[in-house]
């Protein structure tokens, strides 16, 4: 799931750093993730997965690392 | 009127009072003149109101938000300057009550010389470079040693900027760090090289004076909120200014309806017992007010309903887009308000020295969608709406 997740972040994240050299709990915003990549973000992985998060987890907390996106996608339903 | 039930009467009777006999009088020469309203923040430090909501633990009065946008409300109808300068100031304020942090001495003993000494603050977000986004910053915090820390930046506004005591200020977290990875920091004014830029003769809001200028700082680290600016901005300064300022607009808005209907009841006396020409048209503008009232009241009463159930929800993209949208809303409907009560007085509406001019009103109004420009804001909305789900 997490090599899904680093390529939706390449793809749409729009980092200044290459998401495979960042830690699974690396800040995205802090390399360089505007709120407008990751809404793009939000919305890949909407599509990569197959599923919809719930209005209550769209916010910055919940996107800001590659970890915390595995949590909100296995609280959707999506299998590690 | 009272926009809200949860407010200090003793505060806001205050403040009304000081609205009617100080920034009334006064508001036609700080807007003529484009001078600061000094003789009503004077006063508003005498009855100790730039302290509102500073908590009582820290000497403060520990009013509510609900209070505070009450005296903005109370401000903003006889002067719009004053109630921005107001407005902008208790924001500063609420972003260091609520992002301070559990243990952080030098901020509560700042908080306690605001008390003490109705410290005025102002703040320093807007930077020539970043196209007027606030969540980016060009200028840093640079390290020079023994727990100092410097910055330099060049803001294109800064309100009340050579009359506030301190200011707090947006930068990127260090020389490295990415354009949105930025902090606030508080500093004073004596820790601080401000240089003006350029001139200040604005339409409207001329007595906020809010030039440009050139500032550098040498402060403690310890000055520096210890969360995220995005989470300030996002918790804080965003819904409390959107909520704030849409209480000085409203104001503004009911003073040029009052002033509209003094003159279709002036008018209505002159020939008893006939429907006055406009009359029609003033209970048009009357529901135009009603829906502003509405939206500012409601935006309001549901930021402080998400603080008493969960402050995380305040991140959340529904919660972005509903003070978004009231930033939106009373900026469009204030100004639309004054000119329908311009359309009401006339000729006399439009001469600047009438008991019905509401020239002022209309351009002070026309500021509003310029407070973080709302093509902006849309931009914004846009994008969240493609993924938020129940807006």
């Amino acid at each position: 799931m997490k090599d899904q997740i680093r390529q939706v972040i390449k793809e749409h994240g729009h980092l200044a750093v290459d998401p495979e050299a960042l830690a699974d709990e690396a800040d995205l915003y802090q390399a360089g993730m505007t709120s407008h990549a990751s809404v793009n973000v939000m919305i890949a992985l909407e599509d990569t997965f197959d599923v919809e998060f719930l209005d209550s987890m769209l916010k910055r907390s919940v996107f800001e690392s590659i970890d915390s996106i595995a949590q909100a996608l296995s609280e959707v339903g999506v299998e590690a | 009127m009272s926009v809200t039930a949860d407010v200090d009467a003793k505060l806001v009777g205050a403040a009304r009072l000081i609205a009617a006999e100080i920034a009334a009088p006064n508001a036609i020469e700080v807007d003529k003149e484009a001078r600061f309203p000094a003789e009503t923040v004077a006063a508003l430090r005498d009855e100790r109101l730039l302290s509102a909501l500073v908590p009582v633990e820290l000497g403060g009065a520990g009013a509510s938000l609900e209070t505070v946008a009450q005296i903005c409300f109370e401000l903003g109808r006889r002067c719009g300057a004053s109630g921005m300068v107001f407005a902008m100031h208790q924001i500063q304020v609420a972003c260091m009550v609520d992002h301070r942090g559990d243990h952080a001495p030098w901020f509560d003993e700042y908080l306690r010389e605001v008390v003490a000494e109705q410290r005025l603050i102002a703040s320093i977000t807007s930077e020539i470079g970043t196209g007027g986004d606030m969540g980016k910053s060009v200028a840093s915090v640079a390290d020079v040693g023994d727990g100092y820390r410097r910055f330099e930046k060049q803001a294109p506004t800064v309100s009340y900027g050579s009359h506030a005591d301190a200011f707090l200020t947006t930068v990127r977290r260090a020389p490295d760090a990415e354009p949105g990875d930025q902090v606030a920091i508080l500093t004073r004014r004596d820790q601080m090289e401000m240089e003006p830029q350029g001139t200040w003769d604005p339409l409207g809001m001329r007595g906020t004076c809010s030039p440009g200028f050139v500032v550098k700082a040498d402060f403690a680290v310890e000055q520096i909120l210890p969360v995220p600016f995005s989470t300030i901005s996002a918790q804080t300064m965003t819904p409390v200014s959107h909520i704030l300022w849409s209480y000085v607009w409203l104001g503004i808005a009911t003073d040029a309806f009052d002033r509209a209907r003094a003159f279709v009841k002036a008018a209505a006396k002159r020939r008893p017992g006939e429907p006055p020409p406009a009359g029609i048209r003033l209970s048009e503008l009357m529901s135009l007010l009603s829906l502003l009232r509405a939206e500012v009241g409601l935006a309001l009463r549901e930021y402080s309903d998400i603080c008493a159930d969960d402050r995380g929800r305040l991140g959340e993209m529904a919660t972005i887009l509903r003070f978004n949208n009231l930033k939106i809303a009373a900026s469009e409907q204030a100004p639309k308000v004054c000119q329908e009560a311009l359309g009401i007085c006339g000729i006399v509406g439009y001469k600047n020295d009438t008991p019905f001019s509401v020239g002022r009103h209309l351009r002070d109004a026309m500021s509003a969608r310029l407070m973080v420009a709302n093509e902006r804001i849309h931009a914004t909305d846009a994008s969240l709406l493609l993924i938020a789900k129940d807006v």
